[in-house]
């Protein structure tokens, strides 16, 4: 023992980040995990969280304000907003990580032939993948809905397509970063086959921060998806679905703000939520590396 | 205060002048009571700096020489008021020229930095802004202080640059830091500190970044600076290099100081413990055979000298032939650089690496000496030539038909922590390495993992804990355990100890000495540092711009060095401060 | 601790050259520099091309008998058409050549500037877009301009500050980036035209009438740009030139405004043509909302009427403007960080 070195620099700079590991997590996170568990349970149950029948029809408290009665108030037919919002929980759910989903697959495919591939492949791909990069995640949505008609399944297919050019290059970016490691020449150096080297460096290194942008992209989706249905492009109103909700109220803003702002804050509690989550898994992995 | 700069203007400050007529202003005098600095993190204070105290008397050098954490850079920069947020700096008094810099307001501070004290960082390519011209910078200095109007600042620059000896000051200044040489851009930000006539300066490892001849002349402009009258608070980790500059040395380990006294004394009958220990660390052609740390003390053996008991024996001479174990002949890698230029990185290298000995190749930043070494290893084509691995044909393979040959040649790198795969643990790490024990179970490979930990003297709890939780030395450790895992003919050593202390330093040279004598290892060991080379080398290669200029053996090389950039490196080299038994 | 950066230069990463001094190079336009220029033009033509052809797949993607489908659309519905009145649709379309052909005559309308004949409007699709594109270009460029100015004030006035500040400022960016713009534009409406009457509920063509949508678009982009040069502009702040230049005696303000700035945003101008994407994508959004003219209303309306020469030639126009803008980014990143990048 006498030979090795101290094997901690002297005073401050080890006991700094234990003490940071043992500390409360922020408050962010505390508040997002608790958002999506609730999100979780209207996806699942949504029974247990409403107050009324999301489609009974109540002419005489239509276009009530938010009330004790009426958490998130009432729309134009007196059906209570609260509880549609948590029955769309599960449609808005679906189409969110079904885009994600579409997306994340399109793109790992695309992104491990553009860093994986031959001379040949990889080039080809890379040129797709920038020509994709040059329309808009909206426009390519619109463009794709444009040919198949707006429907549910082709919010989800639109969205997924339309945003994996994106996620393809930054998986590509990763692959790429572990191929080029320290770590995986040393094990060239040792002599290790590629297939060796691909299945304990490369692979496992590229996949791992696929946690955090799976959190960030459904965020995203649910986003994007809703703004499809703002545009009237989605899912069609009577359905409780938020994007929905939101094209619904539109019709209502100078009478009843509550139908727009409250689906809008949603949305936007879940994607905040999500992406809270998704940026800490990212900080955590990077903390780890570095 | 323009006419004591025009007195400066020495012509090209190769070699210190000194000049009788000048007499040294007497200002500049600096005294630091039982100074102590902590930083709060996380509500917890850390003290990082212990009651230091010194004296610099004007026109003298004050140099704070330790390693890593030992708070040097922090004591220095608590003298100008810049520890940075969540710092607590305590002191009896800190005194400059009378005025107690304690009580000084943030204005105050503003005035004192750049106009009294000026500060030199390590690495001119990061510590002057890499966005604009050296001139604005230099220029920027003085229109902090107002200084003159534009048009005279703009004159004032060029004069500042051709004092500090940079060529062409006009065309010069209007470069980015990126655009000069290491040399060139470290002397134009000395002129940005020198630009006000401070009393004092403060150089942070002025030449940390540099290659040798660079620091040689980066030394003498301190010098000659010093010899004008300016104090000089010099910061370093390498004795060697504040050796010829100071009036008075401070030893700090742990934020205390542990030794101070006059240069002569510490540096040649140093009375502490430690400060003995970093004079001995320090390889040099003195120390050759010898063992560069603190005899290994009874109550751990030597892991070297515990591992002859257990272990692996010397290599089965399987390949048994007479001739070198790596041979290269005429070796040759071309680069195309973005710009379409092709530069010849290493041109018609050749060498034979002998069983058992060392083979040092030195050079300065662009030799060509790590592309060798990739060469060596296979993992860069060669535009032609030939490498022969125990004389097998080893360059002209295809990967997977050298993949059996590989165990025979391991790799350690100067950055040890970027080559482990950050989810594995040294364990795993090892594991992954043990290339020749497919037909073990996992029982026995774990109990090789523990028995390489061993060699290289880790305790076996090392092995739990991930690269990222390890000390420079540790880790660099785990890297020689992995190389030899596979029980290697040759090892590349490319600038292996290159980034540790020079305690660490001197303990990961002992241990490959002990693992070459024991098991009959040959090196292939690249490093810039002259020192190094010649403890541990048996031959020497010199490379200049891609080219082996000269070879020999470390005695030749160094003691009759024949090729005139040789002499040029071997006379860059610092006085060595004596050994001390 | 200062040795940090080692004591010995860096060993090369693989692939690249050994780092030798630079004293060479004169910072005019050189023959290296000319050729990345002519390289990245080139490659810019290469994905024009793509997205022209990507857009002339979705065209004959249209499920269905294409001349059929153009009827229905125009007509609204869906009926049984005669052969003749196919044969006048395929005629006035070209659908009755092969496909080879359909494309080569797409392609070579494309560069004299022929976007196709919209199928529900009759007209050529270029003077459609021509029509409605000033409102939309004015409330794109001003957004990007809007967002700018706030991203660049809000990171300046709190990146790199300790407590509550520089918690919040992170905060903010990740909240503002996250914003939907459908919502934004909402509750700017609400408050600033509906409850305060700050500004025209329906945005005219006037010039107070932009500053809501504007907003809406530059909010969002400001936070995501934010987030980039929020980071970078902390590890400027970190650097040793940063450190030289407060020895020399400058101030924090000093060394924010001339140091550290310059070298934070270098991040987000690489993200400008993106923005300038994504901007034009909100607009369609932000324009519905604000019910203001441009080519968003036009798009939704073709979407929605699978008027798909209308839809293919904005998208086509889109991306030509985000090619662009990045090849602009390009010239614009060098002025601003004259290091010659390698590769």
């Amino acid at each position: 023992m006498s030979t090795i070195e101290r094997q901690t620099p002297p005073t401050a700079a080890v006991q700094t980040p234990r003490a940071r590991r043992r500390a409360a997590p922020p408050a962010g996170l505390v508040v997002a995990s608790g958002a999506l568990l609730l999100f979780a349970t209207a996806l699942v149950a949504p029974g247990l969280l409403a107050t009324h029948d999301p489609y009974a029809l109540n002419l005489a408290d239509a276009l009530h304000a938010p009330s004790p009665e009426y958490w998130f108030g009432t729309d134009e037919a007196g059906r209570d907003l609260y509880s549609r919002v948590v029955y769309g929980t599960r449609e808005s759910l679906v189409i969110g990580l079904g885009a994600t989903a579409v997306s994340l697959t399109l793109a790992l495919v695309l992104g491990a032939l553009a860093a994986l591939g031959g001379r040949f492949v990889a080039g080809t791909v890379n040129r797709v993948i920038e020509v994709l990069l040059a329309f808009p995640t909206l426009l390519f949505a619109l463009l794709l809905v444009a040919i198949t008609g707006p429907s549910a399944l082709s919010q989800v297919f639109a969205v997924g397509v339309g945003s994996a050019p994106g996620y393809a290059r930054i998986i590509r970016g990763q692959i790429l970063s572990a191929k080029n490691s320290g770590y995986v020449e040393a094990a060239v150096a040792l002599g290790h086959s590629d297939g060796r080297i691909l299945r304990q460096h490369i692979v496992p290194n590229a996949v791992r921060p696929l946690v955090a942008i799976i959190a960030l992209s459904v965020g995203q989706s649910i986003v994007w998806a809703s703004s499809l249905s703002f545009l009237g492009l989605g899912v069609a109103p009577p359905s409780p679905e938020w994007g929905a909700l939101l094209d619904a109220g539109r019709v209502y803003i100078t009478q009843a703000w509550w139908l727009t702002v409250i689906p809008g804050l949603v949305i936007v509690a879940l994607a905040l939520a999500a992406t809270t989550l998704g940026k800490h898994i990212q900080n955590t992995l990077e903390k780890g590396e570095k | 205060m323009t006419s004591t700069i025009d007195s400066v203007h020495a012509p090209a400050a190769r070699t210190p002048t000194p000049r009788a007529d000048t007499p040294a202003p007497k200002r500049g005098r600096l005294s630091v009571a039982n100074l102590s600095v902590a930083f709060r993190r996380n509500g917890i204070l850390h003290q990082v700096v212990h009651d230091v105290s010194f004296c610099l008397e004007p026109g003298q050098c004050v140099a704070i020489v330790g390693e890593s954490g030992s708070g040097k850079s922090v004591t220095a920069r608590s003298i100008v008021g810049l520890t940075g947020k969540n710092s607590v700096v305590d002191a009896q008094s800190i005194l400059l020229d009378g005025d107690d810099l304690r009580a000084a307001t943030k204005r105050q501070w503003r005035r004192i930095r750049g106009r009294r004290i000026g500060f030199i960082l390590q690495d001119a390519l990061v510590s002057l802004d890499p966005l604009r011209p050296v001139g604005k910078e230099i220029a920027e200095a003085l229109a902090l202080h107002h200084w003159g109007n534009r048009r005279q600042r703009a004159a004032k620059v060029i004069d500042l640059l051709r004092a500090v000896g940079v060529p062409a000051p006009e065309n010069r200044a209007r470069q980015r830091p990126d655009e000069l040489s290491g040399g060139l851009r470290q002397r134009a930000l000395i002129a940005s500190a020198l630009a006000l006539d401070p009393e004092i300066i403060i150089a942070d490892e002025p030449t940390t970044a540099l290659d040798v001849t660079v620091q040689a002349q980066v030394l003498a402009l301190l010098a000659e600076t010093k010899e004008r009258g300016v104090s000089v608070i010099l910061i370093s980790h390498d004795l060697s290099v504040v050796a010829h500059l100071a009036d008075h040395i401070l030893v700090m380990k742990g934020g205390r100081v542990v030794e101070s006294g006059s240069a002569d004394q510490v540096l040649n009958d140093p009375r502490h413990e430690y400060t003995r220990s970093l004079i001995n660390a320090v390889p040099s052609e003195l120390t050759r055979g010898k063992r560069l740390g603190a005899a290994p003390s009874d109550t751990a053996t030597t892991p070297a000298a515990d591992a002859v008991a257990v272990s692996i024996a010397p290599r089965p001479t399987d390949h048994d032939c007479s001739g070198p174990v790596l041979q290269a002949v005429d070796l040759v890698k071309r680069f195309t650089t973005p710009d379409g230029t092709v530069t010849t990185a290493v041109d018609h290298v050749s060498f034979a690496l002998e069983r058992g000995t060392t083979l040092g190749i030195v050079g300065e930043s662009g030799s060509g000496k790590s592309t060798t070494a990739r060469l060596a290893l296979a993992l860069s084509s060669l535009d032609s030539g030939t490498v022969t691995l125990l004389g097998q044909d080893w360059s002209s393979l295809s990967e997977p038909r050298r993949r059996a040959l590989r165990r025979e040649i391991a790799v350690v790198y100067q950055d040890p922590l970027s080559s482990f795969d950050p989810r594995w643990n040294a364990e795993r790490i090892l594991l992954d390495s043990l290339t020749d024990a497919a037909g073990l179970s996992t029982a026995a490979k774990k109990a090789r993992v523990v028995e390489l930990a061993r060699q290289v003297g880790l305790p076996q709890e090392i092995l739990q804990r991930f690269p990222l939780n390890l000390s420079g030395g540790q880790r660099q450790r785990i890297a020689i355990a992995r190389a030899l895992a596979p029980n290697p003919s040759v090892i590349v050593l490319d600038e292996a100890v290159s980034a540790l202390d020079v305690s660490i330093q001197a303990q990961i040279l002992d241990l490959l000495v002990d693992l070459q004598r024991q098991r009959g290892l040959s090196y292939l060991f690249i490093s810039h540092d002259l020192g190094v080379i010649n403890h541990l080398s048996d031959q020497v290669l010199v490379m200049k711009d891609g080219v082996v200029v000269e070879r020999g053996t470390p005695d030749d090389i160094f003691n009759r060095p024949a090729h005139p950039y040789t002499r040029e490196l071997i006379s860059s080299l610092p006085d060595h401060p004596r050994r001390n038994p | 601790m200062t040795r940090t950066s080692s004591n010995s230069p860096p060993r090369p990463a693989p692939g690249t050259r050994p780092v030798v001094p630079t004293l060479r190079r004169s910072p005019t336009l050189t023959w290296p520099r000319l050729r990345r220029i002519v390289e990245k033009i080139g490659g810019a033509v290469v994905v024009l091309f793509g997205a022209a052809t990507a857009a002339f797949a979705a065209q004959a993607a249209l499920p269905g008998d294409r001349a059929t489908v153009i009827l229905n659309i125009r007509a609204g519905q869906a009926i049984e058409r005669t052969p003749a009145e196919l044969a006048q649709i395929n005629e006035q379309y070209g659908l009755q050549n092969p496909l080879v052909v359909q494309y080569l005559d797409y392609i070579g309308g494309l560069l004299v500037g022929d976007l196709g004949t919209s199928y529900q409007q009759f007209k050529p699709v270029s003077e459609v877009i021509l029509q409605q594109i000033g409102p939309t270009v004015a409330l794109t460029l001003t957004a990007v301009a809007l967002s700018w100015l706030i991203m660049i004030a809000w990171v300046t006035l709190t990146a790199g500050r300790t407590g509550r500040l520089a918690g919040a400022g992170a905060v903010v960016d990740t909240t503002a980036a996250g914003l939907p713009h459908y919502w934004l534009g909402i509750i700017l409406l609400l408050v600033f035209s509906l409850g305060l009457g700050w500004f025209p509920v329906i945005s005219g063509p006037s010039a107070i009438g932009i500053v809501l949508p504007a907003l809406t678009l530059a909010i969002p982009l400001a936070g995501f740009m934010g987030q980039a040069t929020r980071t970078e502009f902390e590890r400027s702040l970190e650097q040793p030139f940063v450190i030289s230049a407060r020895m020399r005696g400058m101030g924090d303000t000093g060394v924010r405004l001339r140091h550290v700035l310059r070298h934070s945003v270098l991040p987000a101008i690489t993200l400008s043509g993106w923005a300038l994407g994504a901007t034009i994508s909100g607009a369609v959004v932000v324009e519905t909302v604000f019910s203001r003219p441009g080519i968003g209303k036009v798009l939704v309306g073709a979407v929605n009427s699978q008027d798909l020469p209308v839809v293919t030639g904005i998208v086509i126009l889109i991306a030509a403007l985000y090619v662009v803008a990045n090849l602009l980014v390009d010239l614009a990143y060098t002025l601003v960080d004259p290091r010659l990048k390698s590769a």
